[in-house]
């Protein structure tokens, strides 16, 4: 194999897999650290900076970085990541003094933001340091879009919501809230010289059955239905309820419908429990509240008497492997139908991208699945003044998404009214590595291994939290348990970094490795060295790190997989030949790099 | 030196041996000696050829005297039994204990100072006697412990850190071993895991005295240039007669050798050691051929590594003083001190 290349950003960059697995690439361990020495307001800057909103995404966050996190590799459960962004946001103090200032003299330039969730927000905050005007439109009546109008109080408090959202609304974005968007024509008409579409996919799918109109007036939208009880028009709901469908809506819906007056709540979801949309926390969540979810059960008819529903019909299917690509086909296990009573149903079957209200004349492209054809990395559209993000850019995602798309977009549209090129102009990735050594056995970062067991989050009383849907379920970490979890971190972003001419092969190191990721051998193909290392270095997803050919004609070859940045293999190496360095990963975001 | 304790995790594919133990079962404490000391790379293929061998780690007795080789012990097989003996007096204690339990598996860690200087005299009585065990040298041609002083198998010529040259004669502890009668006599280097493993494990199974010289570099007073123990002097001057593979039993059906090019030896557990010859004319048979052979090398400037010398059906002290089967450990006190009729009828045979 070729020597590995550690000025690439990439390649330290993955071996932080929490942060590499991040859409916004929040530098983890990093505000883990500062946790652990009880800095909560630079954690949570650290987190504001990257994610902006780190006290809505410590409760509600899809957490991508977790089941990617090394922790699941060399142990069992990941570090609860999301969790102590929580901690970091409750415990935060003044973070005014670190906030970016906004010139009173603006730049010159007009940019609308259309729609007020987290994707415009995050624009928003990108661009006002820089002195842009914003304009934000929605046609609800405060901003935060789905945070606002889908996630329902018991899992983020309006509080933690407002304080976020306000925070960059208060640095001086123009709202128009409760404004109605209906043509783009019009508002290019308005002249803004860059324009961001974050209007998110607004419409939730239906299901053309059997009875489904008779039966109109018990029937919801899951998603409509859960805005209108998040902006009080709907405030109970009686009876039996069944809500169909297995993400992350369905479980908002059967878990406020428990809240608000439902006799029973059941799920019933087409396909198998492990294929379910929504996340094992999730399920877990709703099993917690005593709500059953039945699975492989796709609907059949709406029974109804006269329009007045009566139940629902499903048939009774089973998942089968595929033989060639895995994939599930659901086939029929014989068994006669099964008939469930119910008086409401609540439809979260998934939400697709809408925009009848962009005309299909100016410009913008649109693809077959009515999606806006779009630059990947530059989130422009084929009209060069227009840019999409967050769910309206490739179909729902989730807030953190949001917000990575959002910067890159951020510094399209800055790029733009510079008069620079979006992609060549582009600000490059980086990396900066620093040594952590501080004597002889100090490192500055705790570099010993906690082998504590994953630690649990308190959960209010539930009979309590069923009886109000604005009491919070989790209570997140106190200091005291968010001091304990952070220790679990094995602080990925300390590099172990090798220089082949100081090592005089005396094995220290390979002795020492508690988990036999260091091998010297003879230099061979990827595929040949991979099974011929100290321990067979399986994980193809991470990478092996290749040294230049040391004195005897070997290599030095550390597979990344199960590191634990303990440090004893620089601690034992004689001549330094190994460092713990820490990554700096330099992630382009406007702000963050010299203008 | 380090302070921070070895994390307990270990590689999740690590595997288990035929006692369902894996390589980390059979670690002690984590090392105090300095960063890089070659003896750290000697324990660490102590516990290889131990854990490979699937032998439970109580079934082993470490000996050791003073110095920072003899320190070792405390950092492989934490879960068997030790004994860290005075300066060169470990012979003794080995002794002992191997007389009192034949059934241990005894490896004796010393350094050329405790075997070459003050236990000189002790370390050639104990190869006389063939005592069933592995006797293991570090060697870094000095004395590691207090600072550096040249020791007794230092190369006559090779000079201090400071430059100053050492002015007499080195102690070749192999030639010595060879000469008095051990059964298994090899060399090797601290940074030759793959030589050093079958070694170990073959030493560990030999019947009598198997000794192991190892040129274990001291990184903090023998490792400069003009020193004949240090790593890039070992590397550059080391060259082998014979290679010898340790095949468990097994793995005997899928050793794939072409018949005539190995040698066999068979050891006492039905392990088998392939023995293939580097040089055409060398016999690790014949002692007397052995000794020349090495000493001429020696004075080419080689350092000769690997099987020296292996005598295949090998005897112990045991079996030359004729002990019971039964370790005398276990026997009663009934079986130990039959009592005065006994004695008289022992002294009546001496009138
Ligand atoms: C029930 C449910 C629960 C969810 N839970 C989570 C979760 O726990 N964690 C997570 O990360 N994500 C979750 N999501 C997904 C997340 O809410 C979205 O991915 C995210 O809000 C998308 O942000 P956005 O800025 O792209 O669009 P949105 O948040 O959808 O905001 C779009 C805004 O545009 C406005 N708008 C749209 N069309 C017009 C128009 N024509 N005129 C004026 N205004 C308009 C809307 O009113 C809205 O305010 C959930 C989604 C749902 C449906
Ligand atoms: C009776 C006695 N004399 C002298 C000493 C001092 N002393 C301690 S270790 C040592 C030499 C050890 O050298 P070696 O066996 O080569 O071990 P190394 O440290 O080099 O591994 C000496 C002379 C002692 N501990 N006891
Ligand atoms: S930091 Fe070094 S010693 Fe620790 S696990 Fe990683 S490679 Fe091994
Ligand atoms: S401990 Fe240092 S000098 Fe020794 S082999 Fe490892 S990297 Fe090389
Ligand atoms: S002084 Fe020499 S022999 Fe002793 S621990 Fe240090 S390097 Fe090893
Ligand atoms: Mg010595």
């Amino acid at each position: 194999m070729k020597v590995t290349d550690i000025g690439n950003p990439d390649y330290f960059h993955k071996v932080v897999d929490c942060q590499w697995g991040c859409p916004s690439h929040t530098p983890v361990p990093e505000y883990i650290r500062l946790i652990a020495q009880e800095r909560y307001t630079e954690a949570f800057m650290v987190n504001w900076e990257s994610n902006v909103f780190p006290g809505i995404l410590g409760r509600t966050c899809d957490r991508p970085c977790e089941p990617v996190c090394r922790r699941v590799r060399t142990e069992e459960k990941p570090v609860a990541i999301c969790r102590l962004k929580r901690v970091a946001a409750d415990n935060k103090g003044d973070i005014g003094p670190y906030l970016p200032p906004v010139p009173k003299k603006k730049n010159g330039k007009r940019i609308a933001l259309l729609g007020a969730g987290p994707a415009s927000l995050a624009v928003a905050r990108d661009l006002l340091p820089l002195g842009y005007e914003i304009d934000m439109f929605d046609r609800d009546p405060a901003g935060g879009g789905m945070m606002r109008s889908q996630i329902p109080a018991f899992r983020l408090p309006a509080e933690v919501l407002e304080e976020e959202v306000d925070l960059i609304l208060d640095m001086g974005v123009n709202t128009h809230f409760n404004y109605e968007i209906t043509s783009m024509k019009e508002m290019l008409d308005m002249e803004y010289d860059a324009y961001f579409v974050g209007t998110g996919a607004p419409r939730g799918r239906d299901l053309d059955l059997p009875g489904r109109l008779e039966s109109d007036a018990h029937i919801s939208i899951g998603i409509d239905w859960l805005s209108s009880v998040a902006f009080g028009h709907i405030d109970s709901i009686s009876g039996k309820v069944i809500v169909m469908g297995g993400g992350n809506t369905a479980m908002d819906c059967c878990r406020t419908s428990k809240r608000i007056g439902a006799e029973a709540v059941t799920v019933v979801v087409r396909s198998a429990f492990d294929v379910m949309k929504a996340s094992d926390w999730e399920k877990e969540e709703a099993m917690d509240e005593n709500i059953p979810i039945v699975n492989n059960r796709p609907p059949k008819e709406f029974v109804h008497d006269n329009g007045k529903l009566k139940g629902i019909v499903f048939e009774c299917v089973k998942p089968v492997a595929d033989e060639d690509s895995g994939r599930l086909n659901y086939v029929p296990t014989g068994e006669p139908d099964v008939y469930m009573e119910c008086d409401h149903v609540l439809m979260a079957i998934g939400q697709e991208n809408h925009c009848p209200w962009i005309e299909r004349d100016i410009g913008i492209e649109f693809d077959k699945w009515d999606c806006p054809v779009l630059d990947e990395v530059t989130f422009q559209t084929t009209h060069p003044k227009i840019f999409f993000g967050g769910d309206s850019a490739f179909g729902p995602e989730n807030i953190i998404w949001a917000s990575a798309h959002a910067h890159q977009a951020a510094i399209s549209i800055h790029l733009l009214c510079q008069g620079q090129d979006l992609r060549r102009d582009r600000p490059p990735q980086g990396v900066n590595l620093i040594s952590q050594k501080m004597g002889v056995h100090e490192w500055s970062y705790d570099s010993e291994h906690d082998p504590a067991k994953r630690f649990i989050v308190p959960h209010a009383n539930l009979d309590k939290a069923l009886q109000n849907i604005k009491v919070e379920v989790e209570l997140g970490f106190d200091r005291a348990l968010g001091l304990k979890e952070a220790q679990r971190c094995l602080n990925c972003d300390v590099q172990t970094v090798f220089v082949d001419s100081l090592c005089i092969e005396c094995d220290a190191c390979v002795d020492i490795c508690p988990m036999d990721c260091i091998t010297f051998t003879e230099n061979g193909e990827e595929e040949d060295l991979r099974g011929r290392l100290t321990a067979p270095a399986e994980n193809v997803e991470q990478d092996l790190y290749v040294s230049g050919k040391l004195g005897t004609g070997r290599v030095m070859v550390k597979d990344e997989d199960v590191c634990l940045h303990c440090g004893l293999c620089a601690e034992r190496c004689p001549t330094a030949a190994w460092d713990m360095q820490k990554s700096v990963i330099h992630v382009p975001q406007l702000g963050t790099y010299p203008e | 030196m380090t302070f921070v304790a070895k994390p307990v995790v270990h590689h999740p594919k690590l595997p288990l041996n035929e006692i369902g133990l894996n390589r980390r079962d059979y670690e002690g404490l984590v090392s105090t000696l300095c960063a890089g000391c070659g003896h750290d790379a000697v324990s660490a293929a102590v516990i290889q050829a131990c854990a490979e061998l699937s032998i439970p780690p109580h079934r082993f007795a470490k000996l050791s005297g003073i110095g920072c080789s003899s320190k070792t012990p405390n950092y492989f097989l934490g879960n068997s039994h030790g004994f860290n003996a005075v300066h060169g007096r470990m012979p003794s204690v080995a002794t002992g204990a191997n007389l009192a339990n034949r059934e241990l598996y005894c490896i004796g860690i010393s350094g050329d100072g405790d075997s070459a200087s003050i236990g000189i005299g002790q370390f050639a009585h104990i190869v006389r006697r063939r005592v069933n065990m592995l006797y293991i040298v570090d060697n870094n041609g000095t004395y590691g412990l207090t600072k550096g002083q040249f020791s007794a198998t230092n190369d006559k010529g090779s000079t201090s850190k400071r430059g100053v040259p050492n002015l007499y004669e080195p102690i070749d502890l192999v030639s010595m071993a060879l000469q008095i009668g051990a059964g298994f006599v090899a060399r090797s280097f601290s940074g030759d895991r793959s030589q050093l493993v079958p070694l170990i494990k073959a030493g560990l199974l030999h019947r009598g005295f198997a000794f192991i010289d190892v040129i274990s570099p001291c990184v903090a007073f023998n490792n400069h240039n003009g020193s004949t123990k240090s790593y890039d002097y070992t590397r550059g001057n080391a060259a082998s007669f014979v290679a010898a593979d340790f095949v468990a039993p097994h793995e005997q059906i899928t050793a794939d050798y072409a018949p005539g090019e190995h040698e066999i030896v068979r050891l006492p557990d039905g392990s088998e050691l392939h023995l293939r010859k580097l040089e055409e004319d060398y016999d690790p048979h014949d002692r007397t051929r052995a000794l020349a052979h090495i000493q001429e090398a020696s004075r080419d400037g080689e350092i000769v590594t690997g099987l020296l010398y292996v005598d295949s059906d090998g005897t112990d002290c045991h079996e030359i003083l004729d002990t019971v089967d039964t370790p005398l450990s276990v026997l009663g006190e009934a079986e130990l001190c039959p009592g005065e009729a006994a004695l008289d009828g022992i002294n009546a045979g001496f009138r």
